[in-house]
């Protein structure tokens, strides 16, 4: 097959279960139909597995509290006065 | 938080406090003070020098004003009122020298509490005293230390130390315990900022929000005539927890008094509230604190009754960590930052 743009030659690759079409000289990738769609779902079980919000407390939070319910803060975590606070009045 | 200890009573006070510094003659008369000799390590110095990472904010000699006689503020204010806590290992024994100005009776009562507590708070051992100081003497325990939580918070004994609060607030609180020590806390905590350069605003502003700023006036709190009042520990954080025999136990009655047991959830959840502790961490606090059966707060809407003591440790802890850095002429750090902000959304959300 030629590629549609630069004439070049396309490759097919079988990835996932997705059938592509690559050409050797611009790259350009050619979708068969219905494959979009495809990748756009798979992309979102992913995005969702990998950035799903972290559950709500399991306690309510107060009004003013940071936001994310206390998810805020991961990176004061490893501060030595976050941890010397835990254990000082 | 615990200088390493080396060979027996007397020798080895030199790393931990040089002759001549300050506390050094303190140290070596409270370790005479033990019943046995034995290996010494300085486990607290809050005045002076040498504060141990860890420990509780260092209060500069500087600071530290003599008590007025008969006024509230040497009453409830014993931290403020000379000299502060120092806290000496030897051997299997703890001894705590107390700031001076602090009340006897209202220490025996307290002492007499955690007494009658076994398995629940630790007992003391003897309370001695060395001129204007009294002097409490302990079973060593096996604290829980920052470097237990080396891979974070969640490695702390949450669930432990809520069982623990939960049991405390089954009890009642006797006649002549003095009220909790957590609300002079804030109004102290707030007054070290005076002075200082570079404080937030709201900080004041939002302790300005809270019932308690208006008992700052310096009287005590009348004492709550029904349901809201149980014994409370008064000063809960991690560093009171301590393994006997293999169990965890409360330590430190220091503010054992009746009042509000909201209180002695309210600093870790001010902590959550401020995003510093996980809410996975928070959550098996009082989650176990619920399953326990505390009666601090309602299992349906617990932010009910810990909405304002939260509010007014989250107020507390910006004061004092905001008040380290500046004694320390540090810039505040994310920490600090994170609780500042807090105090932002609880003024702005009064002022709603």
């Amino acid at each position: 097959m030629q590629c549609p743009k630069c004439r070049g030659n396309m490759r097919t690759f079988d990835r996932n279960g997705i059938h592509i079409e690559q050409c050797d000289n611009c790259r350009g990738i050619f979708l068969d139909y219905g494959e979009l769609e495809t990748l756009t779902r798979l992309e979102s079980q992913w995005a969702q597995q990998h950035y799903a919000p972290p559950p709500p407390p399991a306690h309510g939070a107060p009004a003013w509290g940071a936001p994310h319910g206390g998810h805020h803060g991961h990176h004061h975590r490893h501060e030595r006065s976050w941890v010397g606070m835990l254990f000082s009045s | 938080m615990i200088e390493p200890s080396a060979g027996p009573a007397g020798a080895v006070l030199s790393s931990a406090a040089p002759p001549g510094a300050p506390g050094a003659d303190l140290i070596a008369r409270l370790v005479r003070l033990a019943p046995r000799e034995g290996p010494v390590t300085v486990l607290k110095r809050s005045a002076g020098t040498g504060s141990a990472p860890g420990s509780s904010p260092v209060e500069p000699a500087d600071r530290v004003v003599p008590p007025r006689p008969g006024t509230a503020d040497a009453a409830t204010d014993p931290q403020r009122a000379g000299g502060g806590v120092v806290v000496v290992r030897v051997g299997d024994v703890v001894l705590k020298a107390h700031p001076e100005g602090t009340s006897e009776d209202d220490l025996r009562a307290r002492l007499d509490v955690a007494g009658r507590l076994p398995g629940l708070m630790l007992a003391p051992l003897g309370m001695e005293r060395l001129d204007a100081r009294l002097v409490t003497i302990w079973p060593a325990g096996e604290p829980l230390t920052p470097a237990d939580l080396e891979a974070g918070d969640d490695d702390a004994p949450w669930e432990e130390g809520a069982r623990l609060l939960a049991r405390l607030h089954a009890l009642p609180a006797p006649p002549e315990l003095p009220p909790a020590g957590g609300t002079a806390r804030l109004t102290r905590a707030v007054a070290a900022l005076d002075g200082l350069p570079g404080v937030p605003p709201a900080i004041r502003a939002a302790y300005g929000t809270l019932p308690w700023s208006s008992l700052a006036a310096g009287r005590r709190e009348p004492r709550p005539t029904a349901t809201r009042s149980a014994l409370v520990h008064g000063d809960w954080h991690l560093g009171q927890l301590v393994r006997i025999g293999g169990a965890w136990t409360l330590i430190d009655p220091d503010d054992l008094g009746w009042g509000d047991p909201a209180w002695d959830l309210a600093r870790p959840a001010a902590w959550f509230a401020s995003g510093l502790l996980a809410t996975s961490a928070w959550d098996r606090f009082l989650g176990a604190y619920l399953a326990a059966g505390g009666v601090a707060v309602g299992p349906d809407d617990p932010w009910r009754e810990l909405d304002p003591p939260a509010r007014a440790l989250t107020v507390q802890l910006a004061a004092t960590a905001v008040a380290t850095a500046r004694r320390a002429g540090r810039p505040l750090d994310g920490t600090a930052r994170a609780l500042v902000s807090s105090c932002e959304r609880i003024l702005a959300s009064a002022r709603a």
